[in-house]
């Protein structure tokens, strides 16, 4: 395997291994422990595991395999990604029921993470409108399952990380959007008490928000930021023009490390706090769903360490006062993350591993430096004192006994795992980390 | 107008992402390949993303086989109603130690990738003229541009193509016959998978993207991305001795 080295979107870490790609994705999964789509999750849950090296990759099979124009069913090849999906069907006004941050995902990425965008608190996970899987499992079945058929293993391999098999073809329906264009509302917020009230309002009346915080301010003013509300524009709204689509710039080698520093970072988040506040305005459902998405490659601007995310849901039952707590943990790191995420979550999926549940998730870039295994431990105990649990799309640091006590459910996935694979042949960097097979 | 267009190679690579921005724009596509059931699948995905359901058809064409092409011609003349447009994307590959090391498959891939290409071309050309013109759109490769190590035989076959893509456009643009010599660089498609990743590598869809703005404006010539121009420019006019030392 000639040296090749695979690594996840934060490049932490990088493990040896490689990728065999073709369009027929069927014939590639036979002997392979893992598929990976377009590698937008950040840790290792996308990796090989020690001593595997080859593994799958779905982006070549990408062919819608059925559509109907009706009712917007959708049946395609796991490699679809969202970005093409949206070059074809959106000029027909048509959108997928939820997205996350960035359009390279592909479909299985997207079922494996059981992603969940700025609408979660009305519309759920990818999940939730996913009606049938196709399935290579570890005996080499090719498998369909859904909600009435094989149920156990849908709902496992719905946010299982592609641990139940590798994922070939995903069904779900598209929805119709009154136009390509998102009629949005940006809102100055100067505290974290503030912000939950924010998001809490907000939630009521629009179907999708979503919030950044500075995470540079301490004190009166911690937890500062900006609140995104928004919708799909009506067509009288909206521009008669279809909105252009550009390739993103690209970030064509590795930054300097420390380029990207709390200087940087400050004047950034004083530029983003201090935007002009137009009320109201009609954006580019670009730049409203992936404003990250505009430089391709941009994880290389953390440089050659590389960089750790972090996303944990904080449950309702913490009350007001969890974000708060949970920010006071990270700003006490000093400048260890510059900017975060903040988002209401709606009710738990049905997947079994799925990560949003009622409450407030919270996700950070963080830099790596000499601390930053100490900061996500204790980030995790908060998380697991708050009885809240991490995203594993994100994660490539917990300590499997961390992982163990704030995922309740996990015994429950393992068993359906154990009894579809039995031998435990589709496995990942992650799991044999987390879960130790 | 939209285009009428035969895409011979439509299933993989980089004809599958033209033919998906031409189906995505609303011209109509006929697909030629060489397996029927993953034709058949690649015209449905090729449907569902057309504006308004256009129906996208095939039949299968052999590049092995140049007898195959008089009827593989002829259906796709059928199923358009007449086609104005043909683009020509399916070739072979294979890593210049693996030809060293299999004379029987050089063989066949020069075969292919030259003699029976050309011949294929011969048959659009004599159809395309026979309606009064309309555009060949060929993919040869910046592998033909210069004798190069890594690309010696694979390359040969490209040089040989592109010399005869440009007579024809000589030839038979004052007929109406546009001629379209496409060169891609490196394109991350099924047929370079596991091969080190030079400078300047695209997806296919940008490389698609070069080629139908190519076809829109009867370019004779066009690298994809168009950054290669540049590049092969410098390498065309490399000293025979410094092209002795390096490696690519």
């Amino acid at each position: 395997m000639n040296g090749r080295k695979l690594a996840g979107w934060g490049r932490v870490p990088v493990v040896p291994g490689y990728q065999i790609r073709s369009e027929d994705l069927e014939a590639i999964t036979v002997d392979v422990p893992l598929t990976r789509g377009l590698g937008r999750a950040y840790g290792d849950a996308a990796l090989p595991a020690p001593g595997d090296a080859r593994i799958a990759g779905s982006t070549l099979a990408d062919r819608v395999v059925h559509f109907d124009p009706e009712t917007g069913d959708l049946t395609a090849e796991a490699g679809l990604s969202l970005d093409d999906l949206y070059r074809s069907f959106l000029p027909k006004g048509w959108f997928t029921p939820v997205t996350p941050g960035t359009r390279f995902v592909t479909l299985g990425g997207m079922v494996a993470a059981d992603v969940h965008g700025k609408n979660h608190h009305v519309d759920g996970c990818f999940g939730r409108h996913v009606t049938a899987l196709r399935l290579r499992v570890a005996d080499g079945r090719v498998i369909t399952c859904s909600r009435d058929e094989h149920p156990d293993l849908f709902f496992a391999t719905i946010g299982g990380m592609g641990l139940t098999g590798h994922i070939l073809e995903v069904s779900f329906r598209l929805i119709r959007v009154p136009s390509p264009w998102i009629y949005q509302e940006v809102q100055r917020v100067p505290d974290i008490d503030v912000f939950m009230d924010a998001l809490k309002t907000a939630a009521a009346s629009w179907p999708m928000t979503m919030g950044w915080i500075d995470c540079l301010s301490k004190g009166s003013s911690m937890g500062r930021g900006v609140l995104y509300r928004g919708r799909w524009a009506e067509a009288h709204e909206a521009p008669k023009s279809f909105p252009a689509l550009r390739a993103p710039i690209p970030v064509p080698f590795m930054l300097p490390n420390g380029v990207l520093n709390v200087h940087t970072a400050r004047a950034f988040n004083f530029l983003l706090y201090h935007q002009p506040q137009a009320r109201a305005s009609v954006v580019h459902p670009r730049s409203f769903f992936y404003p990250l998405d505009i430089a391709s490659d941009w994880h290389r601007g953390y440089g050659s360490r590389g960089f750790a995310q972090y996303q944990c849901v904080l449950p309702e039952s913490g009350g007001h006062d969890a974000a708060r707590r949970f920010l006071e943990v990270v700003t006490g790191f000093g400048g260890a993350s510059f900017l975060c995420v903040i988002k209401d979550c709606g009710p738990e999926g049905e997947g079994l591993l799925s990560f949003p549940r009622k409450g407030i998730s919270i996700a950070l870039d963080l830099p790596m430096r000499d601390d930053t295994q100490a900061l996500i431990d204790r980030m995790n105990e908060e998380v697991i004192a708050e009885g809240g649990r991490i995203y594993l799309a994100k994660d490539a640091l917990t300590r499997p006994e961390h992982f163990r006590v704030m995922e309740t459910r996990l015994d429950r996935f393992l068993a359906v795992r154990r009894a579809w694979d039995p031998d435990g042949q589709i496995r990942s960097a992650q799991s044999v980390r987390l879960f130790g097979w | 107008m939209p285009l009428k267009v035969v895409v011979v190679g439509g299933t993989r690579g980089i004809g599958r992402a033209v033919a998906r921005r031409l189906a995505e724009r609303g011209d109509r596509v006929h697909l030629l390949g060489r397996d029927p059931d993953d034709l058949a699948r690649c015209a449905a995905d090729l449907q569902a993303r057309t504006p308004g359901g256009t129906l996208v058809t095939a039949s299968v064409c052999d590049l092995e086989h140049p007898e195959s092409f008089d009827a593989a011609i002829s259906a796709a003349a059928t199923a358009l109603d007449g086609f104005d447009t043909a683009i020509v994307t399916a070739a072979m590959f294979a890593t210049q130690p693996k030809l060293e090391a299999d004379l029987a498959f050089t063989r066949r891939l020069l075969t292919v990738n030259f003699a029976n290409t050309v011949l294929l071309c011969e048959h659009l050309r004599t159809y395309l003229l026979s309606r009064g013109g309309g555009t060949l759109c060929v993919f040869s490769s910046v592998a033909g541009d210069r004798g190069r190590k890594p690309v010696i035989l694979y390359g040969s076959a490209k040089a040989g193509l592109s010399a005869y893509l440009e007579g024809l456009d000589h030839k038979f643009r004052g007929a109406g016959l546009k001629t379209i010599c496409v060169k891609p660089g490196f394109v991350r498609t099924g047929m370079t998978e596991g091969l080190p990743e030079p400078p300047f590598a695209v997806d296919p869809d940008q490389a698609a993207e070069s080629a139908i703005k190519a076809i829109d404006r009867g370019t004779p010539v066009v690298y994809a991305p168009p950054i290669w121009a540049l590049v092969m420019l410098v390498i065309r006019w490399l000293p025979r001795a410094v092209m002795r030392r390096v490696g690519f």
